[in-house]
Parts: structure tokens; C-alpha cells; sequence
């Protein structure tokens, strides 16, 4: 249709990749960027679905802050969370990769059955778990009985719940680790001949070849960890319903029933805001922290 | 030391014996991290109630009880749902395929005022959670009249998915040039260009698309629970949360039903995984 329209080349270009990329830029206003400013403007409403919004100004903030313990709860619970399962992940993903990147016969059997668990997710898995973990006949604790030591209520304890949760989420390991892989593989082999020349061994070129050329990918995995910590919720609804005690009431799950269960729609939007500010100043901080340990090749093709 | 070529020397003792220290720990952990869990589950779905509750615990079931499919099925139309959950995933699937290679194919190769700040832009939004977009977005399908159908959770794949559209404009970009140019001689006009040269080249990028879009819509779980209300239009993942109400503590016909879950993404993840690791590794990202 452009060509018999006399265009000059590289206006018509233009056209053509506005047009190409117009998927993107409309689906990005509707469904991406209005709903967010939209959502802002509905954190200051009171807002019941079923009746029009009313403007109520900060009283959904105040209230958050001031008047709901179970905010305060769930941001305690989130942030227990983050700080069991993050260290443990990082170290567990970084620990496997290092296996993983040893040539050893199978290897590809290896990472395929590794990765499996982040291919299966869903209610299927909650289920499982629910299972494996049950208190009198799940398998963890039948083992664990064989060696004689009387496993806990695991999820049905106000104590293990929350690590319980943590244990689900470490089964995923292998999708961080194969991203550590690559990491790991795109490593000069030159810099551990470098490092063996001067006498090193596996320890001393773990620390200093392995762990600094891996400092981006860390940092990457990092972030990426930091933002499911707070997407924990499948397994909340299905196995724990946020209990026992409160002691599983994810950020996440503490806004769905705000939003899905009392139709509180302004005051979910503010718990949304709130989440959003928080992820994205835990993200800015790790950033303005990556110049201290995150060690770019000055002239490395970048990622 | 100079450097060689390990394989072409006998490995020495000491290298032998880490490889057959890593080999053990690699088998130990796959048997305890994915054999146990998923054993337990598979060999549970198999037993009679009372061997479920069995102690001393009894591993194998004996006698193997097929019927336990036959009964969760016949509780819950899991057929049904699995349809419901395919409909779902081509659907995504189509969606994505057709926006993302068009948006990726512009952005690679061309030029427009903009396209390095917009293409910024997309990659901002891949910092973006998804879980903080679920509530704005909620309330523009209900402002569209859309909830309580299937178009909240199809209609978005039709205008993209930044992380597919970056993973395609990667492949794309190293595509060589001159096949376009040479085309562009022959008179070869810019939709030519895109799907007679380049969208035959992408197969492998839209494999990784095709694969991740269907393993991610069947396990979604937030979505359906959102959008859905409709028994008959239930995905999978619904119809699973409902075994757990339905069976209080039969176990064994949960667990058969959990299989039932997870066995169409295990089965394309198999036959798929060759695509996926590289595609996942040379990107970044997990599930």
C-alpha cells in the first residue's frame, strides 16, 4: 500500500517501523502503562467494585500504616522470607552450577532433570509438597523417622511453616543454576590457566577467577530472586491459606484478599502501589550496590 | 603447565577421582531433590487408600490401582479443564508468535526516530513484576466488561510480550544483513523482506516462545482464578485446587490427579529441552 505513495525512503522506514512495533506500544499503553497511572489515581479512592469510586484522599495509606495489623504482618512474613530464601538460593543455584559445569558422563541428563522443577509449577506441585511434607505419613518425615528424629508439622506449624515455603521454593534451584551455568561457561578458559600457573588451587581460583567473573550474573539472579520473593502465592492459597497463625500471610496473597475476596478495590490499589515502591527501591538499591562487587570486563561484549 | 586438550591425555588420578566424586554427589541430589518427590507422588497415585496410611510405610503399591484416574476423573472433568487450559495456551501461543516477530523484526532492523528509547522502554517494563500489574489490570478488564471470559487471558498476547520480543530481536540481529539487502536489490519490499527472509530464520527463537507460552499458561494459576467464574470454562490448574476440597485426606486420588497435572508439561518439556536450556541460558531467565 506505501509503495505507490511516493515517499522518500527513509520516511517510509520510519512508517513501516512504527507500524511494525505498534503491537507493542499500544498493548504497552493499555495494558501496562494506563492501568498503573489509573491504579495510582484509584489508591485514593474508596472503591467497592460494585459502587462507583470515592475520592477519600490518603485515608487507604493511613489506614494501611496505622490501623491493619495484618499489613504489618505480611511485610514481616515477605521479608523473613526473603532473607531465608535468598541467601539460601543464591548459594544452592551457584553451588549445583559449579557440579553441573564439571564434565562428568550423563551431564545432559543431569540438567534436564535439574531444571524439571521450574517447568512444573502450578497447584500440582502445591499438592505435592502438601503431601511429601504431611506431618504423620508424608515422606520427608518417614525418612526422617528411619533416622530417628521426629520431623516437624511442617506447614501446620506457626514455626515451620514459613521455611517450609522456603524448602519449596529451593527445589526450583536448577533454573538459577542454569543461568549461573552459562555464566560460569562463558569464563575464559585462559584466566584458570593463568591463575594454575601462579600456583593457585580450586579454592583460591573459585575466589578470585570464578566468583568475580560470575559477579554480574550473581547480581542478575540477585534482582530477579528479590521479585519472586514477593510473587509467593500459589502455594500460599492452595497448601496454607496464610496460616497457621498468620505465619504464611504473604505480601502478595494479604493483597489478593484485600482486593478479590473483600472487594476492597482502593485499598488493594494502595497495597499495590506500596509493593511496587518497595520492589523497585529494593531494586534501585541493589544497583547503586553493584559498583562495589560486581566486576564488568572493561571490554566485554556486556549482557 | 602448558595447555592441552584434557581429553586427548589420560585424565590424571586426581581429576578422575573429582569426576567420579562430582558424578556421585550429581546422581545423590537427583535422586533426593526429583526422584524422591516425584517417586512419592507418582507411587502414591497408584495405592489403595489404606496404603496410603500404612506404617511401617508401605513403598510400592500393591496391588497397582488404576482406578484411582478413573475416579478423580469422573469427580472432576479434568478432560475438560485440560481443553479449556490448550484453547487457552494456542491461543497465547498464535498471539505471541505473530506480535512478537513483527515488533522484534522492526526493532532489529528498522530505522525509526525513537527506536533506541523505546526499545529501553521495553526492557524497563521486563524489570516490571507481574504481580504489581495484576490489579490495574483487573480493573481495565473490568471497565472493558471482560472479566469472567477468556479475553483478559488471551487478548494481552496479541500485543506482545517484552521478553519474547527481546529474545527474538537477539536472534535477529544476528541475522546477516545482506540477506535483507539482497533482497531489497531484487525489489523485495519490507513485509517481503520480514517473512520471506527473516520470520523462516527465526524458528528457533519462536520454538522457545511456542514452548515457554505454553508451559507458563498451563501452570498459571492467579490468572484463571481471577478472570474465570464459569465451572465449564475452569483451567486445569482450577479444577487441581478443587481435589484438595473434594478429597480431604485421600491422598492417593490427589496425587493421581496432581500427575494427571503435570504430565503434559513434563512430556513437552522432555522432548522440548533441548531448545529451552540454550534459549533460557543464552537470555536469562527462569520460569
Amino acid at each position: 500500500m506505501l509503495r505507490r505513495i511516493h515517499l522518500r525512503p527513509a520516511t517510509r522506514e520510519a512508517i513501516e517501523g512504527y507500524l511494525g512495533i505498534s503491537p507493542w506500544l499500544i498493548g504497552f499503553l493499555i495494558f501496562t502503562a494506563g492501568p498503573f497511572l489509573a491504579s495510582l489515581v484509584l489508591s485514593f479512592t474508596d472503591w467497592q467494585i460494585t459502587v462507583p469510586p470515592r475520592w477519600v484522599g490518603l485515608d487507604n495509606y493511613v489506614r494501611i500504616f496505622t490501623k491493619d495489623p495484618d499489613f504489618w504482618q505480611s511485610m514481616r512474613v515477605t521479608f523473613t522470607y526473603v532473607a531465608l530464601s535468598l541467601p539460601l538460593n543464591l548459594a544452592a543455584g551457584l553451588g549445583l552450577s559449579l557440579l553441573l559445569n564439571h564434565p562428568v558422563p550423563g551431564m545432559r541428563i543431569f540438567r534436564t532433570l535439574f531444571y524439571l522443577p521450574v517447568v512444573l509449577s502450578g497447584v500440582s506441585v502445591a499438592l505435592m509438597w502438601m503431601w511429601l511434607l504431611n506431618p504423620e505419613y508424608g515422606v520427608a518425615n518417614t525418612l526422617l523417622a528411619m533416622v530417628g528424629i521426629q520431623g516437624p508439622n511442617w506447614f501446620w506449624s506457626p514455626d515451620w511453616a514459613l521455611p517450609s515455603v522456603a524448602l519449596m521454593s529451593l527445589w526450583r534451584v536448577g533454573g538459577g543454576a542454569i543461568i549461573y551455568l552459562a555464566g560460569l561457561q562463558n569464563i575464559p578458559p585462559h584466566l584458570y590457566e593463568a591463575a594454575e600457573i601462579d600456583g593457585a588451587g580450586p579454592l583460591a581460583k573459585l575466589r578470585h577467577v570464578t566468583l568475580p567473573m560470575l559477579s554480574p550474573t550473581i547480581f542478575f539472579q540477585l534482582v530477579m530472586e528479590l521479585i519472586d520473593a514477593f510473587q509467593v502465592f500459589t502455594a500460599v492459597y492452595v497448601i496454607t491459606g496464610g496460616g497457621p497463625a498468620r505465619a504464611t500471610l504473604f505480601y502478595m496473597f494479604f493483597m489478593f484478599r484485600a482486593a478479590f475476596e473483600d472487594f476492597d478495590m482502593g485499598y488493594a490499589s494502595a497495597l499495590a502501589w506500596i509493593m511496587a515502591l518497595i520492589i523497585m527501591g529494593f531494586t534501585a538499591l541493589v544497583f547503586r550496590s553493584s559498583p562495589l562487587w560486581v566486576y564488568y570486563e572493561s571490554e566485554g561484549k556486556g549482557s | 603447565m602448558a595447555p592441552f586438550p584434557p581429553r586427548f591425555l589420560p585424565l590424571s588420578w586426581s581429576r578422575r577421582f573429582t569426576t567420579v566424586l562430582v558424578f556421585l554427589t550429581l546422581t545423590a541430589l537427583a535422586l533426593l531433590m526429583i526422584g524422591v518427590p516425584i517417586g512419592w507422588m507418582a507411587l502414591t497415585a497408584f495405592k489403595e487408600r489404606s496404603q496410603i496410611f500404612a506404617w511401617p510405610p508401605v513403598y510400592w503399591p500393591d496391588p497397582v490401582r488404576w482406578q484411582n484416574f478413573s475416579d478423580v476423573l469422573t469427580q472432576i472433568p479434568l478432560a475438560r479443564f485440560a481443553l479449556n487450559s490448550l484453547f487457552i495456551a494456542v491461543m497465547n501461543i498464535v498471539g505471541n508468535l505473530f506480535s512478537c516477530t513483527l515488533v522484534a523484526f522492526a526493532f532489529a532492523r528498522l530505522r525509526f526516530p525513537g527506536r533506541n528509547t523505546l526499545f529501553l522502554l521495553l526492557l524497563a517494563t521486563l524489570m516490571i513484576p507481574g504481580q504489581i500489574m495484576l490489579l490495574p489490570r483487573f480493573v481495565v478488564f473490568q471497565t472493558l466488561g471482560w472479566v469472567g471470559s477468556y479475553l483478559p487471558l488471551i487478548v494481552p498476547s496479541f500485543f506482545g510480550n517484552a521478553f519474547f520480543i527481546f529474545l527474538m530481536r537477539q536472534y535477529i540481529m544476528t541475522i546477516p544483513r545482506d540477506l535483507d539487502e539482497a533482497a531489497r536489490i531484487d525489489g523485495a519490499s519490507t513485509w517481503d523482506v520480514f517473512s520471506k527472509i527473516i520470520l523462516p530464520l527465526c524458528v528457533p527463537p519462536m520454538m522457545v516462545t511456542a514452548v515457554l507460552t505454553f508451559l507458563w499458561n498451563w501452570n498459571e494459576f492467579l490468572d484463571p482464578l481471577i478472570y474465570i467464574s464459569d465451572y465449564d470454562a475452569y483451567t486445569v490448574q482450577l479444577g487441581l485446587n478443587m481435589l484438595k476440597g473434594r478429597y480431604n485426606i485421600q491422598w492417593n486420588l490427589i496425587m493421581a490427579g496432581s500427575l494427571l497435572g503435570v504430565i503434559p508439561p513434563a512430556v513437552l518439556y522432555f522432548f522440548a529441552q533441548k531448545y529451552l536450556i540454550g534459549g533460557i541460558a543464552s537470555v536469562g531467565l527462569k520460569g
